[in-house]
């Protein structure tokens, strides 16, 4: 079901580096974790809203108000590589 | 006084009257840590400065300032709680070396209420596990018998505070990581209704189903804690600004009056004999304290494991995508950035970063979003969340409290099960429900298996219903044959 | 290049997603300041760089403005708007996901009308949805830097229907969005510093041809002139491939300001899969009908409305009207100076001329105008009472915009003050005609056209202070003999 091709194309996506051997190992894996999960397709869930936060809680946003609590220095300071007070990447373009 | 066996209260008590001082209740668990974690591998960091912390409550106590309800009381927190200026590492190596320069709403709390942090808890590598074997740094083992899993993902936590390598632990629960490894080791462990506390500055692995909690030795001490930490975080729009009652000061042990229910759904045959036992002499227990027992049903807790790992696995993809290598943690070594292809870049520092088991979820739930996919997966679990939800709902019209087994069987030998994915899924039976649903749910340790392993009883209350559950298990705590019992490793 | 609408043949399709930055103190999700000016990850935090753990709270002045700007795009407003995440992985994006809003978005089904080419035109907004902007890059070749600071502005992104024909036609529905926002005080749309961004989507199509044609968008727009180039070049370029049979690719394109051209940005091999799911760490955004009908008396007039209202209040041409409201700061400046001057078409005159031009050579707002609202309202009076002659105003307003003086200063300083006394003016006219007999002497032979020139005369030796009514009538009654 999810074959070795969809995993790398699944990986890819989420940005990690898969083995051919570790992709075979996955797709055997997924396919029968997914198979075992395909049983709630069973439930008629036709016009249920979906669930997200399970509890009721009761709304609230912040005042549009400055807070400054930590410097450049400090956001910085577990950069595996930095530039000055920038994060430093491989080239982007 | 006994450090082994004093509550939070009595601990409290004696620094604040100077019976003890802070700094010599911390060290008497700093020397256990160093005098046996080696064998169980419950800490990843311990916390150099905690006797500056002592001292200084020591010092604040001296000037007659109020430090709090928990003055002196040294608390291991599970490393998926973000620390201030203390290595916080969720077990992966991707968080390896990251200092938080902030601390997580709850571990502020504690503090202000007077703890001191020996150190950081193993756990399974970002809370995605039921045995604490994925943790990059080594499996921690059952402090009853060590060749055993002391369960997960809070397996640090249930084990240093079974063999009391701190006063209180903390651990969070996504699917069950606090209730089973609770257990597993013979503590009380509990899960708060979802909102109730904060969970800011807790590494998020599923955002809709993480919850905080207190895994401690006994009932009055998650009840303590548990008051400390909960409330509204102005940092977390997830927290409920629901009346905290004083769980502590409520305890009540009579059960008269309160409708106890057992699911018809987890009352199965397949249970271990021991956790049968467990569960009928539990059930008699609270007969016998006045408890009405009724039968209840909620029929989708058969699907609630692969709600939760499709929804759980979701999230994850999506909160795991901050480890990049930019930021923070692990960055891939390479000799040259230039020469460096930044998807490559990208693979190869979380391929490396990333364990096993959390790339497999991260594959799963970035495969139940992707386009094609979403509806079939995400959203129907989504879906039939609302539907399990409604039937607790109901449930809860017929009974105060849901008294149930928290997992099939006693704690496994370590290895057992870790080949099969899908079979370690499907331990976590009993305790998904609760946090897809938002509840609130505890372990409190009732019984031992023939093996000599602890097993608890799960309890299971409507939203912020706390105090009913905390009751029973005050209740169950008295008759426990397990009260008390501290591992000696 | 065409008003009408027909390219070549080909019939051009339009659509403009604009990105306001609402002009809130701190970010979207966090108590981050939202200062332009900042050094570099100076304006950062746990949240907006994405730290384990942290969690974002929605900013309420950012929804109070987005609602704000629904309602005057006439939208409708949600009552329930859901947050979503939108996953991908960029160095600039700190979390790996963007908080945006996905199928419920705040604001929907809105119209936007303008006039142009002596027309009414009404373009349809599909939707406007809340989102948080992304850090900046530096690229540096070897490698590349990153600056969090914009990251988690809070951003309403305005999606049009693809209602436009022409390019023209897209930069004034930009600009009127522009100037919506900024009446609404909402966004302060200064494209240069990116606080409002314009992508375009363009295709082209036959014009006997029904379907819609292949569409690309344009980022990179950081002017309302370049949104009208970069279309027109887009335009050609595509009617061209076309012509030459080609296939016109789905892609996104940049505008390249220097070479007038836009290019293609490098393509992935794997299309984008966004993988929206509800963020989970958000409840869903909940407007009462209260808080609209609270947000909407607090609304101002808007500039089209105001416009009408300049022209049947003070007669004012719809031109002048136009101009006058395209900018709330001008139009306030117009109304301070036509309440104290008493003469809004005179006030509307001075400003169309006089004012716009010196600002638009200084390279000034109206904000930083030496000459106070209040002050040429008081000089167009002193001109309305004959004080002094619109002449000598042009002299007063020039030195009112050297020196920041009041005018009735300026007039006594400098004796500028118009000499309307009769007998002065008769004494002045006598001695001109004295002095040129022989004009006088054409003049009655039937050389009426010497009147000028009689009237100049007097002017001059008056140095410019005669009042010319009055020089007109004393000097015709003289000449008549």
């Amino acid at each position: 079901m999810i074959d070795q091709k969809t995993v790398q194309h699944i990986a890819t996506l989420a940005r990690l580096y898969v083995t051919e051997s570790e992709a075979q190992e996955y797709s055997r894996q997924l396919s029968k974790i997914l198979g075992y999960f395909e049983q709630i397709s069973q439930v008629n869930t036709q016009g249920v809203e979906p669930l997200v936060t399970p509890t009721e809680i009761e709304c609230f946003w912040r005042e549009d108000v400055v807070q400054k609590e930590l410097s450049a220095e400090e956001i910085v300071a577990n950069a595996p590589e930095k530039t000055g007070h920038l994060f430093t990447v491989p080239p982007v373009v | 006084m006994d450090l082994n066996t004093a509550t939070f209260k009595d601990i409290s008590s004696a620094v604040k009257t100077k019976k003890i001082s802070s700094l010599e209740v911390s060290q008497f668990f700093l020397k256990k840590i160093k005098g046996h974690d080696s064998k169980l591998n419950s800490y990843i960091t311990i916390n150099d400065k905690v006797e500056d912390e002592a001292r200084e409550i020591d010092t604040r106590l001296s000037r007659g300032e109020d430090v709090g309800p928990l003055a002196g009381v040294p608390f291991g927190i599970k490393d998926m709680f973000c620390t201030k200026g203390l290595k916080t590492t969720a077990a992966s190596r991707i968080l390896e070396n990251f200092i938080p320069p902030y601390d997580a709403t709850v571990v502020a709390r504690l503090k202000s209420a007077g703890i001191t942090v020996l150190g950081k808890l193993n756990l399974d590598e970002f809370a995605m596990g039921s045995s604490n074997e994925t943790s990059y740094f080594g499996p921690t083992k059952n402090p009853w018998n060590l060749e055993c899993v002391p369960g997960g993902s809070s397996g640090g936590s249930a084990a240093a505070q079974a063999a009391r390598l701190s006063a209180g632990t903390l651990g969070t629960d996504t699917g069950g990581s606090i209730r089973q490894p609770a257990s597993f080791c013979g503590v009380v462990g509990v899960k708060p209704t979802y909102g109730r506390v904060s969970r800011y500055g807790i590494v998020s692995y599923a955002s809709s189903l993480d919850q905080a909690g207190p895994m401690v030795s006994c009932v009055e001490d998650a009840a303590l804690t548990l008051e400390v930490i909960s409330g509204r975080d102005e940092r977390d729009a997830t927290t409920s600004n629901h009346n905290v009652p004083a769980f502590s000061a409520n305890l009540k042990e009579d059960l008269r009056g309160v409708k106890i229910g057992l699911m018809k759904e987890y009352m199965t045959d397949g249970l271990d004999a021991d956790v049968q036992k467990t569960l009928d002499l539990a059930i008699e227990a609270a007969k016998k304290q006045g408890a009405e027992i009724v039968e209840v049903s909620v029929p989708l807790t058969a699907q609630a494991v692969p709600m939760y790992y499709l929804i759980a696995s979701s999230e994850a993809s999506s909160n795991l995508a901050r480890y990049d290598g930019i930021k923070y943690g692990y960055r891939t070594p390479s000799s040259s950035l230039a020469a460096m292809d930044l998807d490559q870049f990208y693979q190869k520092t979380r391929g490396e970063g990333f364990g096993k088991e959390v790339q497999r979820r991260i594959i799963i739930g970035t495969y139940c979003l992707s386009s094609g996919y979403y509806d079939a997966y995400y959203a129907k679990a989504c879906q039939v969340r609302r539907l399990l939800s409604e039937q607790y709902t109901q449930a809860f019209k017929q009974c105060d409290v849901i008294l149930s087994p928290v997992t099939t069987s006693p704690a496994f030998k370590i290895g057992g099960r870790i080949s099969d994915p899908l079979a370690m899924y499907l331990n976590d039976i009993f305790t998904v429900a609760t946090n897809l649903a938002g509840l609130p749910g505890m372990s409190v340790p009732y019984g031992r298996s023939s093996g000599g392993l602890p097993i608890g009883i799960q309890l299971t209350a409507a939203h912020f219903d706390e105090q009913k559950m905390l009751n029973v298990g005050y209740s169950l705590q008295q008759t426990s044959p397990e009260k008390w019992k501290v591992a000696n490793v | 290049m065409s008003s009408t609408g027909n390219f070549r043949g080909y019939v051009a399709v339009i659509g403009l997603e604009i990105h306001a930055q609402l002009k809130t103190a701190s970010k979207m999700f966090c108590g981050d300041s939202t200062e332009f000016e900042a050094g570099d990850n100076e304006n950062t935090s746990p949240v907006s760089v994405g730290m384990p753990g942290t969690l974002p709270v929605v900013n309420a002045k950012a929804i109070e403005y987005s609602v704000k700007a629904g309602l005057a795009l006439g939208c409708e407003i949600r009552k329930k708007s859901v947050f979503s995440r939108k996953n991908y992985f960029y160095p600039d994006l700190p979390k790996g996901y963007q908080i945006s809003q996905y199928d419920e978005p705040l604001c929907e089904h809105g119209k936007v009308t303008f006039h142009l080419d002596g027309q009414n035109h009404s373009i349809s907004i599909t939707r406007a949805h809340m989102e948080e902007d992304a850090g900046k890059s530096i690229h540096h070749g070897e490698y590349t830097l990153i600056n969090y600071n914009r990251s988690g502005m809070p951003l309403l992104e305005i999606v049009s229907g693809p209602d436009m024909r022409t390019p023209a036609e897209a930069a004034e529905y930009a600009r009127t969005v522009r100037k919506i926002l900024r009446y609404l005080d909402v966004c302060d749309g200064n494209l240069e510093e990116g606080s409002l961004r314009c992508d375009c989507n363009v295709s082209v199509r036959k014009s006997e041809q029904d379907e819609f044609g292949t569409k690309v968008e344009i980022k990179n727009v950081n002017s309302f002139r370049f949104v009208e180039k970069a279309i027109e070049f887009e335009i050609d370029r595509q009617i061209d491939a076309i012509e030459r049979g080609e296939k016109i690719l789905q892609e996104t394109r940049l505008w390249d300001p220097d070479k007038n051209r836009t290019f293609a940005m490098r393509t992935k091999e794997n299309a984008q899969d966004y993988r929206y799911f509800p963020e989970p760490d958000l409840l869903p955004v909940i407007i009462t009908p209260e808080m609209i009908e609270k947000f909407r008396k607090d609304l101002p007039e808007l500039p089209l409305d105001r416009a009408q209202r300049f022209m049947a209040e003070n007669g004012l041409p719809e031109y002048d009207a136009l101009v006058l409201t395209a900018e709330k700061e001008v139009a306030d400046y117009f109304e301070a100076t036509a309440k104290v001057a008493g003469n809004a078409k005179a006030a509307s005159n001075w400003i169309m001329t006089e004012l716009l031009r010196e600002l638009n050579q200084a390279e000034k707002s109206i904000a930083q105008s030496p000459i106070k609202p209040q002050q040429l309202g008081q000089m167009v009076a002193l001109i309305e009472k004959g004080t002094i002659s619109g002449k000598i105003g042009k002299q007063v307003f020039q030195e009112m915009w050297q020196s920041g003086k009041n005018p009735e200063d300026i007039i006594k300083e400098k004796n500028l003050v118009q000499i309307s006394d009769s007998s002065a003016i008769e004494k002045m006219i006598d001695e001109v005609l004295a002095a040129n007999t022989q004009q006088v002497a054409d003049y009655r032979g039937g050389r009426t056209k010497l009147f000028g020139f009689f009237v100049g005369a007097v002017m001059k030796a008056s140095k410019g202070q005669a009042n010319p009514d009055m020089v007109n009538k004393v000097l015709l009654e003289k000449l008549k003999g």
